[in-house]
């Protein structure tokens, strides 16, 4: 890293759901890529994305030949009697030298720092781990190298944090939030039987159901439960239960009972995360799409060059990508964001 | 336009694409021998695409005829074109209600991946195949996004 400006220069980490995906990332500024393997062993096991044993490596060299990390998400927790996949996935990361692997488990941070004590370690904002005690634990126990932190301190307390932990800091940018307790939800199990952190799907897309009726009134369904109902011309968030907008006898009117519809942007607050001591910056959207990808990208990458150059970072509006057409900063001005 | 016009070219796209990007059906996994019905709403008729590897199809419709499918996507035929050319983000096009999605919604979404992994633009692909015919195809479409100011 550079120091300019009283600001480090932080490492772009970037999605990528496809070798294509990956591929964009990299081209269109990416420092870092991160991905998934096509099974259990990460938070987007979707139909039709992620990578093969083969697709990892030919993105790996991909990336490297221009100077562009891969980092491989292995950030699911293994269920009894399972633990093979896991570990099939740690030593793949090993043997192809992937940058870092991204865990969340203990056992699995514990096979990989025991097994192939050379391979980085990142620690996954799937963990949760919020406190100085919880971080140096992970250091400490299995030599992790940084932290994705979960999406509930205020830059203020990153900043408090960054000076107690001796790891780098990882911090979402831009994506979609969810619940404040990562790695410990259960909604989707609850309703479906599969779950977001054991089998790597929230809101499995085979008990989506979209109906749309002739007066354009939308209703999202995840399983026997309704979601939302969003009328003619109103914008649609994602069929996840913690959106959901619901009736209950103690308020009139239906109410997003969580959270509401809405991405975090953090672009007005990157030189205060630069300044906080974030080492790497996270782009959130494994699931989207390679034009998502490019645009999220291509303005982060400029902002974050603007900032180092000395000059304001301008940003085009990124509100079309956003879910619900919406935008928050979240808890990271501060703890009242609703 | 007669349908009958539209359809040897439909057939060519399937089995170009199909041809240059075998892949493509591993990512649909068992989706690949569904019906989706593409329904371009600005336009008379509709599309039903069964992505068998083998015998890919892609079969023109009138509307009014309600082709049998497993999951449908709806939106304008600009749209459509841009989601699968990899320059219009699908799901912000949800978020704004410019795409319906009904039916099976995972083999719509194993569909979308599959689609987004297609190196380049699966639709210059495909217009490349038509030989000597490429060139005004591609003038063609060129000039039909320009005509709605999309410049993509």
């Amino acid at each position: 890293m550079t120091e300019t400006i009283g600001y480090q220069r932080p490492e772009l980490v970037c999605p990528a759901g496809t070798p294509a995906g990956l591929r964009t990332a990299v081209d269109a500024g990416a420092d870092a890529v991160y991905c998934g393997l096509q099974n259990e062993t990460n938070a987007r096991n979707f139909p039709g994305l992620n990578f093969t044993p083969v697709e990892l490596e030919q993105s790996l060299a991909y990336a490297h030949a221009r100077g562009a990390k891969v980092l491989l998400a292995v950030n699911t927790f293994p269920p009894a009697g399972r633990f093979d996949l896991w570990r099939d996935a740690i030593d793949l990361a090993a043997r192809l030298g992937v940058d870092a692997v991204i865990v969340a488990d203990i056992g699995v941070a514990d096979y990989a720092a025991q097994a192939h004590p050379a391979l980085r370690l990142h620690l996954s904002v799937q963990a949760g781990a919020s406190s100085p005690e919880a971080i140096r634990f992970y250091c400490q126990e299995f030599g992790v190298k940084r932290v994705v932190l979960p999406r509930m301190l205020t830059v203020a307390e990153i900043a408090a944090l960054h000076r107690e932990i001796p790891c780098e800091i990882e911090a979402f940018i831009f994506g979609n939030i969810g619940m404040m307790a990562e790695g410990r939800c259960s909604l989707t199990n609850y309703v479906t039987g599969v779950s977001t952190n054991m089998d790597g799907v929230c809101s499995p897309a085979a008990d989506v159901r979209y109906e749309q009726d002739a007066r354009h009134t939308l209703t999202t369904k995840l399983g026997p439960v309704v979601i939302d109902r969003f009328i003619r011309g109103e914008s649609a968030g994602y069929p996840t239960i913690c959106k959901g907008r619901y009736l209950c006898s103690a308020k009139k009117d239906p109410y997003y009972a969580f959270e509401e519809p809405v991405s975090l942007n953090l672009s007005a607050l990157l030189p205060d995360l630069m300044r906080a001591g974030v080492t790497a910056l996270k782009i959130e959207g494994r699931q989207r799409s390679r034009a998502y990808v490019k645009d999220v990208v291509c303005a982060f990458r400029k902002a974050v060059d603007d900032l180092m150059a000395g000059g304001d970072a301008a940003f085009a509006s990124l509100l079309a990508l956003t879910e619900g057409r919406r935008e928050t900063e979240g808890t990271f001005r501060t703890k009242r964001w609703r | 336009m007669p349908l009958a016009l539209l359809q040897p070219v439909l057939n060519r796209i399937a089995t170009h694409v199909a041809g240059a990007r075998p892949e493509l059906f591993d990512r649909l996994g068992p989706h690949a021998g569904k019906r989706f019905l593409i329904d371009p709403v600005d336009f008379p008729f509709v599309l039903v695409l069964t992505p068998e590897r083998k015998a890919p199809r892609l079969n023109a419709h009138r509307r009014h005829e309600r082709p049998a499918h497993d999951a449908a996507i709806a939106g304008t035929f600009a749209n459509l074109l841009d989601m699968i050319d990899g320059t219009l983000d699908g799901d912000a096009m949800f978020f704004s209600r410019d795409l319906a999605v009904s039916g099976d919604t995972e083999a719509i979404v194993a569909l979308r991946n599959a689609l987004d992994d297609f190196e380049g633009s699966a639709l210059a692909a495909a217009i490349g195949s038509f030989g000597p015919f490429a060139g005004p195809a591609s003038f063609v479409l060129s000039g039909f996004r320009a005509s709605r100011g999309a410049g993509s």
